[in-house]
């Protein structure tokens, strides 16, 4: 008794061990770069206080000394704030149009006869296969003035000249649809396949047409389908940064730019963290909805 | 069993056998393909109003498909059903004058038991107050006012199973399907079930039309029973006529338990038949019905608790007698079912009720028994 319920304590322990070591460590050492100030320097930030050596000297008055200029600066520089609300809104909007995209493919994967479906989910997940840089570089090609795109377009007469697409906020989306439609439609896939058959074939003898036994009875068992699948589209998507690098313009705001920004141009560590646990905190309000949606579905069963 | 409250005594009711009743449900010539596989073949039958019947049969012999083209979710590949005088071609589930409960039930997991209740009612735009009565009216009626509030998942089986019944009936259809209603309750809540849906029946004064592949749900509830093998009917007949006169082997073997005694008639004088039998060794004298004529090949069919079991031999061992040797008991609590292996080599089964408590019964393993039976025990089967 006593070994079993010692290797049980081991099994709990592995999740929380490599949440510790892989991502609250390194959660830690951005938050302690976010209160730091810039030095030209390697590495390029001098830090407030030094966890090693002198953790419980003067505590209260480096605590004090704490660096918040980072965190103000979100708030004063303009830049910031447009970056996480232009994220918001692009992430916001591509999930919105993911989701009438993906749902009708979820329902028609799902419809489909049974022998077929393993063969459908197959081809929902066959990009995976190809590294995402590789995919989204692909997309240039199909997008740029001289791309297939255009190329087709023109040759079909349906327009004279070539239209810019590539570094424009519509490439972003056609990115971001391109690239997260396969988390938005299995999570739908997985909630339409799993109902009852028979539970339309009820609300139809109770009195619906096919139409409203959809809206009546599929759309809102497939609910769970469509927070799993939107959470998992917009979080990923709100810090997105290699789709708006590679396919937008200038004009392209989105958060994750703006750290790389901050990290690589400017060398400002101290200012990237910042923004790197801000963005988590704007985050963490459809993460805990995505996961007490997730709690509630394994309570259902 | 104490204070239960009984329902309406049943009275005779046998609508079929007057030519002028109108039968509500009209099934002409319907059959039923998938593919290259026929489901139903050309079948024909009516059911009349206030009627319980039952479908029984096997899985896959059509049962199921049949009653799917009755609430509209199959089209007959063939043939016509008419519902109240109007034909059903082409008109969907919803605007059929029907409602069915589900095999799996098949509650909205999303409402609560009011709301499912209330499902049908909503759809059909009445009055809210209307509807409110209705429901309550409903859970009444099943008994399940204090689980109003309940989600399907927060109920037990039986539970379940009355508000999938409640909201079938919530519409007062003319005709309700049941599909396997009690398929998933267990032994002793499927036996109270029975008596409860057939009160329920008669109260309503509404036509229910079952699919079930248990001989005896089928027995004890409906007023007529449709016996179905590979997408035809056997035989349509009320339980007691179906028992006593099974007009083939099939059913015979299907409905309860029989031994089929095969022989050759000899004689058959205006429902006084004779067979030659080497099962027996003997004559089988049957006063019944048969198309069998002198050199016929024929089975007598003799339900075991017909037979009488003797350590003594009859007055007439050579006519309606086996001799043989008990091979095994079988002890089922009110009855005893005695194997006897006869002495020609076949086998023969009589059960005897246990109307004394004593452990030891008076015939047991390995003694010589005589089985007899009298004239008008058994039925003469020629197919």
């Amino acid at each position: 008794m006593f070994a079993r319920g010692n290797q049980r304590w081991i099994v709990t322990a592995i999740p929380y061990a490599w949440m510790l070591v892989f991502f609250l460590v390194p959660f830690l050492i951005v938050l302690k770069i976010s209160f730091s100030s810039t030095e030209i320097a390697q590495p390029p930030y001098s830090p407030t206080f030094d966890l090693i050596n002198d953790v419980w000297v003067d505590t209260l008055e480096k605590l004090q000394a704490l660096q918040f200029d980072n965190y103000k600066r979100l708030f004063t520089d303009s830049i910031y704030v447009e970056s996480y609300l232009s994220s918001l809104w692009i992430a916001g909007t591509s999930t919105l149009m993911m989701l009438f995209l993906a749902y009708p493919i979820a329902y028609g994967m799902a419809r489909a006869p049974k022998s077929i479906r393993p063969t459908l989910v197959m081809m929902v997940i066959l990009p995976f296969w190809t590294s995402f840089l590789i995919r989204i570089y692909a997309w240039i090609s199909i997008l740029s003035e001289e791309g297939l795109l255009n190329s087709l377009l023109v040759s079909l007469g349906i327009i004279d000249e070539p239209m810019q697409i590539l570094s424009t906020n519509t490439a972003v989306y056609i990115g971001i649809l391109y690239s997260y439609l396969p988390f938005m439609v299995l999570p739908l896939y997985s909630a339409l396949e799993k109902m009852d058959d028979s539970l339309i074939e009820a609300a139809k003898d109770l009195g619906c047409t096919q139409f409203q036994a959809f809206w009546r009875v599929t759309f809102p068992l497939s609910i769970p389908g469509v927070i799993a699948g939107c959470f998992l589209v917009f979080i990923p998507a709100v810090g997105e940064f290699v789709i708006p690098d590679l396919l937008g313009g200038s004009e392209t705001l989105m958060i994750g730019k703006t750290m790389w920004e901050e990290f690589f141009n400017n060398r400002d560590w101290p200012a990237a963290s910042a923004v790197a646990v801000a963005l988590l905190i704007v985050l963490m309000i459809p993460i805990v909805i995505f996961q007490s949606n997730e709690a509630r579905q394994q309570e259902m069963r | 069993m104490s204070a239960k409250t009984l329902g309406p005594v049943r009275r005779k009711f046998a609508p079929w056998d007057d030519p002028s009743s109108k039968p509500l449900i009209e099934i002409r010539q319907v059959t039923k393909n998938f593919g290259s596989f026929t489901a139903v073949d050309d079948v024909s039958l009516n059911i009349y109003e206030r009627e319980f019947f039952a479908l029984l049969g096997p899985s896959g012999c059509g049962k199921t498909t049949l009653m799917r083209m009755l609430a509209g979710f199959e089209e007959p590949s063939a043939g016509q059903i008419i519902i109240g005088g109007q034909d059903m071609a082409g008109i969907p589930p919803h605007k059929r004058p029907v409602n069915m409960m589900f095999q799996s039930y098949a509650l909205f997991p999303h409402m609560n038991v009011e709301k499912n209740i209330a499902f049908g009612l909503e759809m059909d735009k009445l009055p809210k107050g209307e509807i409110a009565a209705r429901v309550q009216e409903m859970l009444k009626l099943v008994k399940l006012e204090q689980f109003a509030h309940r989600k399907p998942h927060q109920l037990s089986g039986g539970q379940r199973q009355r508000v999938a019944l409640a909201r079938a009936i919530a519409k007062r259809p003319k005709v309700l399907l049941l599909d396997e209603p009690l398929g998933a309750l267990d032994k002793k809540l499927r036996e109270e079930t029975q008596f409860e849906l057939l009160d329920l029946q008669m109260q309503l004064g509404m036509t229910f039309v079952i699919v079930t592949h248990d001989q005896d749900e089928a027995m004890t509830m409906a007023d007529r029973i449709a016996v179905m093998d590979k997408g035809q009917f056997v035989q349509i007949s009320p339980p007691a006529e179906l028992y006593e006169h099974p007009q083939t082997k099939y059913v015979a073997d299907f409905i309860g338990d029989i031994n089929l005694l095969e022989g050759r008639v000899t004689k058959n004088e205006r429902g006084r038949i004779t067979l030659d039998s080497d099962v027996t060794g003997g004559v089988i004298d049957v006063h019944a019905d048969s198309s069998a004529g002198a050199g016929d090949k024929a089975w007598f069919a003799l339900r075991p608790e017909k037979a009488a079991i003797s350590l003594l031999p009859p007055n007439d061992p050579q006519t309606n007698c086996a001799h043989g040797t008990v091979w095994d008991i079988g002890y089922v609590g009110d009855i005893s079912v005695y194997h006897v292996r006869l002495d020609q080599g076949g086998s023969m089964r009589a059960s005897i009720a246990n109307t004394s408590r004593v452990v030891e019964r008076p015939i047991t393993w390995e003694d010589k028994v005589y089985l007899t039976w009298t004239p008008d025990s058994g039925v003469v089967l020629t197919k």
